[in-house]
């Protein structure tokens, strides 16, 4: 009972976070796929919409500058949609059972899919944004406006991520959550995202207004266009914080429940 | 001064109807090798989850290094180290990666941590394969890893389920040894194994678990002292073993057994009189708990 029989140093929670997020991010690195599809598919989104439906969406051709948004959340959703197969995976893995019989804060191995998703998913952000200057996007937004809309954006990035996740401790296989985490990329079509929702019907107007994606778009939206906010922000930060909260309380319910069962 | 190192009383578990452990008492002192036994699906892996803090219990208590594991898991998590049953590598990372990521979560600095992986890597002879991402390893090289990942710190408890499964000869015994010096410099080390052969070799104490309960407890040599004395083999000419018949041991005893053979076995066949072996007293056990609980 010599030097062995010591207790054990742990690691801080500093660092339990930053090997987690350095672990996750290797990760994203590696998936050659998602990465290209997480680079691509902004570039395509923003041809597609500019080129193709922005004609006849509005001839004026200002659907640019209106549609830029949008395309901002499609992407992220999509982006953080990938955190559900990525916690799956690790829930399905025999290294989960490694971690949790460790002196660590377990999970913080999702905190550290959470984090590497808000980096693409900011990274993807700014590939819209570059193209989209490319393609016309003018905005009058100074940097107080940018900040805000970046943090509108962040916000929601971290909201839908810690859904996904959620999503992905509940689903039983990685293409199980992959699955259910299909359903909600649906959202921004049905949203002022693409369309003002003054052009639908009255029954699809009702669900475009009170559902989360209309006022967060809204909000970037006139951030970039310098229109009066009102209280739309309140509206997307009051949405983002409700569905972030709910989804880390519902993703440590689930983790704690999933100990010792895979 | 910590004499007992893993104690539990009345340990119990179902699966819904299905009763895997039906009140395990079993009592582990410092730094011994303990192995445990028991046929497929007696429950060795989900004992090794509950003293891990991975299961809970249905019933029972059990203390690992002093610590409740039901009330105390945080002081049970910072004494041990486990290898589960099936590996648990990142796949995605390399093995060097995956051995510094397991030395930074375990305390060590990152220069640190970078030492102990080229040591380990070394160790475990995988120094080659160090830079590979784990999902193109071999099976072996896979569970090499996956221990090395167990021993990046040193804790007082290691625990390791069926750690030989799948290693060819050469990294079995480099396996032995890695034991037997973890041993010597005063860790508790409680394993599972199949192979009999390895309990014999290694365990300083055995336990045998069937239908839920402990079915025998001792050293290797107790456990063969109880089915008797000397095993009479009966050969056919292409010396296969045809029957095993466990004697009491004493001349009288043997001399019956092979007079017994000279009327009934067949022509050419040859006997071979040896001591038993762990691998008869497992049978004997194991089969008599199933017949017993048959009935
Ligand atoms: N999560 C679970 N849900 C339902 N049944 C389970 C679960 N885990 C284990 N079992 C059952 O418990 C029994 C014991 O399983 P366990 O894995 O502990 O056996 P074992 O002794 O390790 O077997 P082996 O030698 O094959 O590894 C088995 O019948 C198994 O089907
Ligand atoms: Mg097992």
């Amino acid at each position: 009972m010599t030097s062995i029989i010591k207790p054990a140093k742990t690691a801080s929670f500093g660092t339990t976070n930053a090997v987690f997020i350095a672990r996750s991010i290797r990760h994203s690195v590696r998936n050659t796929e998602a990465l290209v599809m997480a680079i691509a598919l902004p570039i395509m989104l923003m041809l597609l919409f500019t080129y193709v439906f922005g004609g006849a969406i509005d001839h004026g051709g200002h659907y640019v500058n209106y549609v830029v948004p949008g395309i901002i959340l499609l992407c992220a959703g999509f982006g953080s949609s990938s955190t559900a197969v990525d916690v799956a995976g690790d829930m399905t893995n025999g290294i989960i059972d490694r971690f949790r019989t460790m002196p660590i804060r377990s999970m913080n191995v999702i905190v550290g899919h959470v984090i590497a998703s808000l980096v693409r998913n900011l990274v993807a952000t700014a590939i819209v944004i570059g193209v989209a200057l490319l393609v016309g996007f003018r905005t009058s937004a100074g940097i107080m406006e940018w900040l805000g809309a970046v943090g509108v954006i962040t916000l929601f990035i971290l909201a839908f991520t810690w859904l996904y996740a959620a999503i992905g401790l509940v689903a039983g296989s990685p293409s199980a959550a992959s699955g259910y985490g299909f359903a909600l990329l649906f959202l921004p079509y049905l949203s002022s995202a693409f369309v003002p929702t003054h052009t639908m019907p009255a029954w699809l107007r009702g669900v475009a207004d009170n559902q989360p994606i209309t006022p967060v778009i809204e909000t970037i939206r006139r951030l970039l266009t310098g229109t009066p906010i009102q209280d739309a922000a309140w509206w997307a930060v009051g949405w983002c914080m409700l569905i972030l909260l709910a989804s880390c309380v519902w993703a440590s319910l689930m983790f704690d429940r999933k100990a010792g069962r895979r | 001064m910590m004499n007992v190192a893993v104690e539990m009383k009345g340990l119990r578990k179902a699966f819904g109807d299905h009763v895997v452990l039906d009140g395990i008492d079993l009592s582990v002192p410092s730094g011994a090798i303990f192995a445990l036994l028991g046929p497929n699906g007696a429950g060795k892996t989900t004992l090794i989850h509950i003293l891990s803090t991975l299961v809970a219990p249905d019933a029972g208590t059990a203390r690992v290094a002093g610590y409740d594991i039901i009330t105390d898991k945080e002081g049970v998590k910072r004494s041990i180290s486990l290898t589960g049953q099936f590996a648990a590598v990142d796949e995605v990372l390399t093995a060097e990666e995956n051995l510094r990521m397991m030395g930074r979560l375990s305390g060590l600095t990152a220069v640190d941590a970078r030492t102990r992986a080229t040591e380990l890597l070394e160790s475990f002879d995988l120094a080659a394969a160090a830079r590979q991402r784990v999902r193109t390893y071999s099976g072996g090289m896979r569970r090499r890893l996956d221990l090395a990942l167990s021993l990046v710190v040193s804790r007082p408890i290691l625990f390791l389920d069926e750690p030989t499964t799948g290693l060819d000869t050469q990294s079995r015994r480099a396996l032995w040894n890695t034991i037997r010096q973890l041993a010597a410099k005063g860790v508790t080390v409680f394993l599972t194994t199949q192979y009999l052969e390895e309990a014999d070799q290694l365990a300083d104490a055995i336990a045998v678990i069937a239908g839920g309960r402990v079915v025998a407890q001792g050293t290797a040599d107790q456990l063969k002292s109880r089915i008797g004395g000397e095993v009479v083999e009966l050969r056919d000419e292409n010396d296969e073993i045809i029957r095993e018949i466990p004697t009491g041991g004493g001349i009288r005893d043997v001399k019956m057994t092979i007079d017994e053979l000279v009327r009934t076995a067949p022509e050419g066949s040859r006997v071979n009189i040896r001591r038993p072996s762990l691998d008869d007293v497992f049978v004997a056990l194991t089969t008599k708990e199933v017949e017993g609980s048959a009935i």
